[in-house]
């Protein structure tokens, strides 16, 4: 059914769909609305699971996570401070292997206070062990909430499903949203393992004592997360076969030609949508390489879009103090080792919500296309 | 069949517990209280390495390790999921320590009872941090030497049953491994009453208290007969039932078999014996108040 619902209400539409069992809960700003309507869901008796209202974001996912260890499929979501309060759990939850599926809306973690756009607060989760979507709009929110619990049930590792704050979770867009039959058809309901079996008890999360036990558990991991990029895109393809729609780890647009590509994720890739399609028409060759998948890192779907581009530049909404923006290194580092090294710059704009706007976007590109060479920090745009 | 005259432990031996341990006590009764229909949370504590390690567990029951200061919504969360798969006959029980409880772990613990989500929690105090080597908690009496309070702690205990019972919980109650039928009874009790449930149980530690081994039950005897940890009940947060009417010793023995309490000027010895005497006199006033 077309529908125009909120990046949030989008989210909270999937988690009905996906038919969640348990879902504890807290408030935080810009999130707050999937909480919201999810009880109102529950209120009026159309939600399938059931709601836990509890004390805090480490609450709520320590109960996510033994719910799932338990044989239930969960959901939480949050923000910035919440999620930031989760850190210790987010590790808990990889390590043992649970496929819960989290809302993340990014927003600008203090200080100071503030609430718009942002992701560092993900990207400060880069290494939990969560896999990570940013999504560009409402309906690929609610697409890759569905998609989420298929994959996670498969390679055992949880989710963040990621938008953008205001610009995502709070503006109307038009967007269609599946009947609960179609949506049964491609993501059953949850067949997960009952750890917790008092005919064949065993002990879920056992101390080690040596790096020789730990280190084992890590690699599995590991490997894990790498086999997950299979699994993604494998599931990204059911889902194009049920739905008509589908996104890859990572999207080229107009690459194949680009003198420079630009390099953007979340919300801010509708904008270089537009952008992009100005300088082309100024006969500009500038391509758009959206990255999704954030974890796992699609190093070789990147590489294979930026194959004979002659620069790049890459647009973080999100800082780590001390180094750069964080799509920037990831990206110079997955290229490092490989013979497709186009110079990289990097640039810093957009934090807490600080419009992007096709001409921010167009002047970035004009900047790099007369420069010779990076420098070695981030151009900021905005900030001073 | 059930056969409530024969004992069937859910806890092997060959665990990682210090000689003279009070925890491993309380946990045994626990668990042979509940039986087999049991899931078992821990969380970081003594019980932590007294249940597991890799590739062994002492637990007989499906146990999961949860983190420090989550035990009480980790357990809720196994109990809700039980519940939807129809499972009820199911009890879940958390073990934390004094710690777990009454520092890091308070919030989620009020979180959970403030909701009252049915599983059974068990405090298990040993009066300070023992698994990370004797540091002060909130639950070290005033003037207990630890390490971190090298000259004995300067705060009263936290006075934990007061805070749950403050929640209208469905049951909170006090044990001793010094009492096993009463301990045992008051787990049965809970078993079959609906939301959550506290067991508050003073864990005597040997290595901790700076106490000979063999003294672990005599010490959890005499903090009860003294009545500075007296057996009783809460129903419904307002009704107090004492279980075990204590013969009222002086403090002194108890004090003397711990070297933690050695460096006890005898003013500080009176001034504790005065306090046991108010709390009593509070506690006897509560059990009148509600004949309700």
């Amino acid at each position: 059914m077309r529908e125009l619902l909120t990046g949030n209400y989008a989210i909270a539409e999937a988690v009905r769909l996906a038919k969640a069992q348990l879902i504890p809960a807290y408030p935080i700003t810009p999130q707050t609305p999937i909480y919201e309507k999810l009880s109102e869901m529950e209120a009026q008796g159309t939600l399938p699971g059931i709601m836990v209202r509890v004390e805090s974001e480490h609450s709520a996912m320590a109960m996510c996570i033994s719910a799932s260890l338990t044989g239930a499929r969960v959901f939480t979501a949050t923000s910035s401070q919440g999620l930031a309060l989760m850190h210790e759990m987010l590790h808990y939850a990889s390590g043992n292997r649970v496929p819960v599926v989290m809302g993340c809306v990014n927003r600008v973690l203090a200080v100071p206070w503030s609430f718009g756009s942002d992701q560092t607060d993900t990207l400060a989760q880069r290494d939990t062990g969560w896999m990570q979507f940013y999504c560009e709009d409402n309906q690929e929110a609610f697409d890759t909430v569905i998609q989420a619990y298929k994959i996670s049930e498969i390679v055992m590792l949880p989710s963040m499903v990621i938008i953008d704050a205001f610009f995502s979770s709070h503006f109307i867009e038009p967007m269609e949203v599946p009947d609960q039959v179609a949506v049964d058809r491609f993501l059953p309901k949850a067949a997960l393992p009952e750890r917790f079996d008092i005919e064949n008890p065993t002990f879920v999360s056992n101390v080690v004592t040596t790096g020789s036990q730990f280190m084992p558990f890590r690699k599995r991991g590991f490997d894990d997360m790498e086999n997950a990029k299979t699994v993604i895109k494998k599931v990204d393809k059911e889902f194009e076969e049920h739905f008509g729609r589908r996104y890859g780890m990572v999207e080229a647009v107009q690459t194949e030609d680009a003198q420079l590509v630009l390099v953007t994720s979340g919300s801010m890739t509708s904008t270089a949508r537009v952008a992009v399609d100005s300088l082309r028409n100024k006969g500009l060759k500038i391509g758009l390489l959206k990255i999704k998948t954030f974890r796992p890192f699609p190093s070789g779907e990147i590489k294979s879009a930026l194959q004979g581009v002659a620069k790049v530049a890459v647009v973080d909404r999100n800082i780590s103090l001390g180094n750069e923006g964080i799509f920037c290194q990831e990206l110079k580092s997955s290229l490092y080792n490989s013979d497709i090294r186009p110079p990289v710059y990097g640039f810093i704009a957009g934090l807490d919500g600080l419009d992007v706007s096709p001409d921010t976007l167009e002047g970035i590109a004009m900047e790099v296309m007369g420069k010779d060479e990076p420098n070695d920090l981030p151009v900021w745009i905005g900030g001073s | 069949m059930e056969n409530e005259k024969v004992i069937v432990d859910m806890m092997r031996s060959g665990h990682m517990a210090c000689p003279g341990c009070g925890v491993v006590i309380a946990m045994r009764l626990v668990l042979r209280a509940l039986g087999k229909k049991t899931v078992a949370v821990i969380i970081p504590s003594c019980s932590s390495i007294i249940a597991s390690t890799y590739p062994n567990t002492s637990l007989k029951v499906p146990a999961f390790h949860g983190t420090f200061e989550s035990a009480a919504p980790t357990a809720a969360g196994i109990s809700y999921v039980l519940k939807l798969q129809g499972k009820d006959d199911i009890s879940v029980v958390a073990f934390a320590g004094d710690g777990g409880t009454f520092d890091i772990g308070l919030q989620a613990l009020s979180g959970t009872v403030d909701r009252n989500e049915h599983y059974i929690y068990v405090c298990l105090d040993n009066e300070a941090y023992m698994n990370t080597g004797i540091q002060a908690s909130s639950a070290t009496p005033e003037c207990a030497w630890t390490i971190t309070t090298p000259s004995g702690r300067p705060f009263r205990k936290k006075n934990i049953m007061e805070i749950v019972a403050a929640h209208r919980i469905p049951y909170a109650a006090t044990a001793s491994i010094g009492y096993p039928q009463d301990l045992m009874d008051k787990v049965k009790k809970a078993r079959n009453i609906q939301g959550t449930k506290f067991l508050h149980i003073l864990t005597p530690c040997a290595t901790g208290w700076r106490m000979a081994e063999g003294l672990t039950v005599k010490a959890a005897m005499l903090s009860v007969e003294t009545r500075l940890f007296p057996l009783y009940e809460v129903f419904d947060g307002r009704r107090y039932v004492i279980t075990y009417e204590p013969q009222g010793f002086p403090i002194d023995e108890y004090l003397q078999m711990q070297g933690r309490y050695g460096h006890l000027t005898q003013d500080q010895i009176a001034n504790m014996q005065t306090q046991i005497e108010v709390e009593w006199e509070n506690l006897r006033n509560k059990v009148k108040d509600c004949q309700c």
